[in-house]
Order: C-alpha cells, then sequence, then structure tokens
C-alpha cells in the first residue's frame, strides 16, 4: 500500500520540482464537508478551479483537465455465484485489499484521447485502471472476471462513475465538473484529484481534501449501535412492545 | 418521501417501507402468523442488505404479536409453562442461530443457505396448509363430516424422558420436546427474521398433540419473547438493527395488524387458510425460482 501510493505521489510532485515553467492548478470544491442526515439521497460535487500559466501565456493547443473523486480504500472479498446441483451458490471467490469504495472521473475529453494506457494506468485515470490489489490466489484471468465484475455491480449502484467529456473548460483557464455522489457512500475522507494533461502528460495536479460524515441523529444511531449495543437493542425492543401495544389499545376504543 | 437508514446506509422510501409493513401487518392480523417470512425477502428484494433486513424485521414480528399476546393472555389461551419452555429453547436457539450465521457468512454461504430454508420451510408447510385448508373447503361445501383427527402426540414425543404436566395444554409429556421444537424456531427467528409461528404452530398440534384453543396464543406468546431476544442478540452481535427501518415496519405493521384482526373476523376462516396457503406457497415458488434461475447479480462484494 505504502510502495504503491509513494509512486503517484512523486510523480504529484515532479511538475513542482520543475520550476515555474510548468503551469499551475487552484482546485476548490463546492462542499469540502458533506453531511449525511435523514434526507440524503446523494448529492453533487462541484469540482472547480482555474489553470494559472507561468506568465499567463496559455498553449495553443488547448490541454485537458480530468478530476477523480475517490473514497476510502476498503478491503473486500467478492464472490461468485454459479451454478451448482440446479441452483445458483456463491462458488469462486477473490480477495482485494485495496478496492476504492467510491471513485468518480470526470474529463474534459475521453480519457482515451487525453492519455494514453500507461499514463492512465499510474494515475488510475478510469473505472478499469483501478489498482484493487488482490489478495488470494486466483489466476490473472479470473481476477479479471471479477474486477470486471465489481466495476459493472458498482457502477449500476452509482458507486463508480466515469463521466467522459463532462469537464468543462472556459477560456482556456477555468474548469468545472461536477460528479454525483450515490446515496450509498460510506462515511471517511475522501480525496478530490485534479489533472492538468498537456499532449498525454500530466504537467500539473492538485489534491482537496473532502470529509464525508453522518451528522446528528444519523450519527448519533450509528454511533449507538455500535457503542452502546445493549441499550440500542433495548431501545429496539421498547420501542416495538410499546407500538404493538399502544396499536392495540388504540384500536380497542374504536 | 426518501428517508436515510442509518445502519443500513442508503436511502429508501418511507412510504414504501410503511406500506410493506402494513400489508405484511394485515396479513398477521387476519391470520395470526408474525408476517417475518414476508417482510425479510421483500426488504432484500427493495435492496436492503439480508443481514439488517433479517435484524430488523424480528422487531417489526414483536410488535406484531404483542396485541394478540395480549387478547390470548386475558382470554386464558395461554400456556405459560409450555411457552415458557418453548422461549427458553427459542432463546438458547438464537444463540445457537448467532454462530451459525457467523459460519455461514464465513464461507459465503449464508444468502442461499436462507433461500434454500425458505424454500424448504414455505413449500413444506404451504403445501401442508393447502391440503387440509382445501379439505375443510370440500367439508364446508358438501356438508359432510370428516372424521376428526384424534389428538395425540407423536410417538418419538411419547418416548421422551421425564414428563411434565402442561395443564392448559392437556398434556402429560416431556419438557425436552417443546424445548428442542423451541431451539429449532429460535435458529429459524435468527437467521430468517421470521417469527417461527409456521413452524410452531403445525408442530404443537400435530407432534405435540396440544389442545386448539392454547396453541395460537401460546405461540405469539413465544414468538413475543424470542424475536424479542433475537432483536437484542442482533445488536449485540451483528450491529444490524436498523432502528429507522424498524420503526417505519412497526407504523406500518401494528396499524395494518388491527385491521387484518378487524377483517379475519368477517370472513370465513376456512376461506382464510386457503389465502394463506396460497400466499405461502406463492412466496416459496418466488424464492425457489431466484434459486434455480440465473441471478441478475452474478457477484456479491463483502467488506472487511
Amino acid at each position: 500500500m505504502k510502495r504503491r501510493a509513494l509512486l503517484p505521489a512523486l510523480l504529484l510532485l515532479t511538475p513542482m520540482l520543475l520550476g515555474a515553467d510548468e503551469p499551475m492548478l487552484v482546485p476548490d470544491v463546492s462542499q469540502r464537508e458533506v453531511e449525511i442526515q435523514y434526507s440524503f439521497t446523494g448529492a453533487d460535487l462541484l469540482l472547480f478551479g482555474a489553470i494559472v500559466y507561468p506568465d499567463g501565456r496559455r498553449p495553443k493547443k488547448p490541454a485537458d483537465i480530468m478530476v477523480v473523486l475517490k473514497g476510502p480504500d476498503q478491503s473486500i472479498t467478492m464472490r461468485e455465484k454459479q451454478k451448482v446441483a440446479g441452483i445458483w451458490v456463491n462458488a469462486d471467490s477473490a480477495r482485494f485489499r485495496s478496492a476504492p469504495s467510491f471513485y468518480a472521473i470526470a474529463s474534459s475529453r475521453p480519457i482515451g484521447k487525453v492519455v494514453d494506457e500507461r499514463t492512465a494506468a499510474i494515475y488510475e485515470m478510469g473505472v478499469d485502471k483501478l489498482q484493487l490489489s488482490p489478495s488470494s490466489l486466483n489466476d490473472s484471468a479470473e481476477l479479471d472476471r471479477f474486477q470486471k465484475g465489481l466495476i459493472d455491480l458498482r457502477q449500476r449502484s452509482g458507486l463508480y462513475v466515469e463521466q467522459q467529456g463532462t469537464v468543462e473548460i472556459t477560456d482556456g483557464v477555468l474548469y468545472r465538473a461536477r460528479l454525483p455522489l450515490s446515496a450509498r457512500v460510506i462515511v471517511g475522507d475522501y480525496t478530490a484529484e485534479t489533472f492538468l494533461v498537456q499532449d498525454g502528460r500530466v504537467v500539473a495536479a492538485a489534491v482537496r481534501d473532502i470529509t464525508i460524515r453522518k451528522s446528528g441523529f444519523e450519527r448519533f444511531m450509528a454511533v449507538a449501535a455500535e457503542q452502546w449495543p445493549f441499550f440500542y437493542g433495548l431501545v429496539a425492543m421498547m420501542l416495538a412492545v410499546g407500538m404493538g401495544w399502544a396499536a392495540g389499545a388504540i384500536a380497542k376504543r374504536f | 418521501m426518501d428517508l436515510y437508514l442509518p445502519i443500513a446506509n442508503l436511502s429508501v422510501n418511507a412510504l414504501v417501507i410503511i406500506a410493506l409493513g402494513g400489508v405484511v401487518g394485515l396479513l398477521s392480523g387476519m391470520f395470526g402468523v408474525g408476517g417475518g417470512f414476508l417482510t425479510t425477502p421483500l426488504l432484500i428484494f427493495y435492496g436492503i442488505p439480508p443481514t439488517v433486513a433479517a435484524a430488523s424485521a424480528a422487531s417489526q414480528v414483536t410488535g406484531a404479536s404483542v396485541s394478540g399476546v395480549v387478547t390470548h393472555m386475558s382470554r386464558g389461551t395461554v400456556d405459560f409453562r409450555m411457552g415458557g419452555v418453548l422461549i427458553a429453547g427459542g432463546v438458547v436457539g438464537a444463540g445457537l442461530g448467532v454462530l451459525i450465521f457467523r459460519l455461514l457468512q464465513a464461507i459465503g454461504q449464508i444468502d442461499t443457505v436462507i433461500g434454500i430454508l425458505y424454500v424448504l420451510m414455505l413449500g413444506g408447510i404451504g403445501s401442508l396448509m393447502a391440503k387440509e385448508s382445501i379439505q375443510a373447503l370440500i367439508v364446508l361445501k358438501s356438508g359432510k363430516k370428516i372424521q376428526a383427527r384424534k389428538r395425540r402426540h407423536h410417538p418419538l414425543v411419547a418416548a421422551m424422558p421425564m414428563r411434565w404436566r402442561f395443564y392448559r395444554s392437556g398434556l402429560y409429556i416431556s419438557p425436552l420436546a417443546p424445548l428442542l421444537l423451541g431451539v429449532a424456531t429460535g435458529i429459524l427467528t435468527m437467521l430468517l427474521g421470521v417469527g417461527g409461528g409456521f413452524i410452531l404452530v403445525p408442530a404443537m398440534l400435530y407432534l405435540l398433540g396440544m389442545t386448539t384453543q392454547s396453541v395460537v396464543g401460546t405461540s405469539l406468546f413465544q414468538i413475543l419473547f424470542v424475536t424479542m431476544a433475537t432483536t437484542m442478540m442482533h445488536a449485540m452481535t451483528t450491529h444490524a438493527v436498523d432502528l429507522v427501518l424498524a420503526m417505519l415496519l412497526l407504523i406500518g405493521s401494528v396499524t395494518g395488524a388491527q385491521v387484518g384482526t378487524r377483517l379475519s373476523m368477517t370472513i370465513r376462516p376456512e376461506y382464510l387458510r386457503v389465502l394463506l396457503a396460497a400466499i405461502v406457497l406463492l412466496v416459496a415458488a418466488r424464492m425457489a425460482l431466484g434459486l434455480g434461475f440465473r441471478p441478475d447479480e452474478l457477484y456479491t462484494v463483502e467488506v472487511r
């Protein structure tokens, strides 16, 4: 995990180490904190910012922007159903150590036209480029199948999002992208990375952190269920008995 | 009206869940069953994680059975001694259920086992009920009386050592028999989120040979306490009880149960039982198809 994180980190640093000749990104997000409340049905995050070129010189060929929003990594077990003796049961399984719980990417043009395969793989640009770190002994064809299954599943539940060509760039210096957060997102620290790509090369990158947390009643419930399970269970029991009894008592009056 | 469920981690349409609880409550009021056998599969079908569905459905069954127990207690149709033994077994069973639940979860077969259990249980009991209720209907139509089945317990029950008197049930049998029955239903309650009235009522009638009057009251009494214990065990072990979800289900089901009770007084019990048998068989068939057909989702993700 450490080593894997180091490579992109170094690459992110390169443009800065090269000095003031390279352009810079000044990114921001519409919400640094997303609160999950009783009416939470998902949210739209606006990721926007400015591209600052040295001396204000804009290149002749317009640059591209990619925005990646990533949730906390999870260690997961995936199971695949197969038909055994007439019924569908979980047969094969694979484990992945670092599957992002949420991943959304937006780009100003189709990803394949902006960067080549190699660059896309390095920066994890695109749902099919996610590095999931398999930790079980499956052969590569199997892992491939599982990875495709995961992507398909999560794309349909809105946890993995790919929106190619949706980043708007105004006058070559201002960009904005809108990414949907599904209602199924988990709480935790998210990162919003922005990449400036020129001629298939990442020339600038910047990161903003976003925190997603439950608030108020929802937070209280989640904490109570974990921290005070006995009282939580007691409340659930009393609630059920109380409501059942009350309904009976009310019904008797009519 | 969307509402976020803090434990299930997703938002649901509150009205749909209340309606679901209402329909289940209606049935439970009409037929005197808890209705958990419908709640859990419907919740899973709606997209609630199976564990959360089973854990929260148990508390709905509690709510649905309370007023029934109160009524039966005032009529004196609860055998407390029998109920106590059943509950003791039920709590042990729920404890065993926790272990089985964890084991199955670890090897990834919990969904399949839940599915198969549903098909076997509902299919078996549904056909039994269908056969009997249709016979009853024929009797009703033709006016002929079939000879009443002689009330007696199963030879296996008679062979068990140590005998207790259960006055209200009109029995002198070994307490081990109801204890084992309690254990079996406790396991089912934990795994499936059902009350177990389905298994209990026929087993009390045909295996133990209890008097018909005390069967329903005593089984409701057992269901009430075992579902409470199950809710507690889920809260302590799986942390999967979603109070918001349970609340929504309860609002629907306690109201539905009252309406159902009124309705049941206006319909002939023979027709009611045919109807219930049909519903049970329908659910069983749906679950069986679910096992046999290629599922929509081949993959499942489990976070560790």
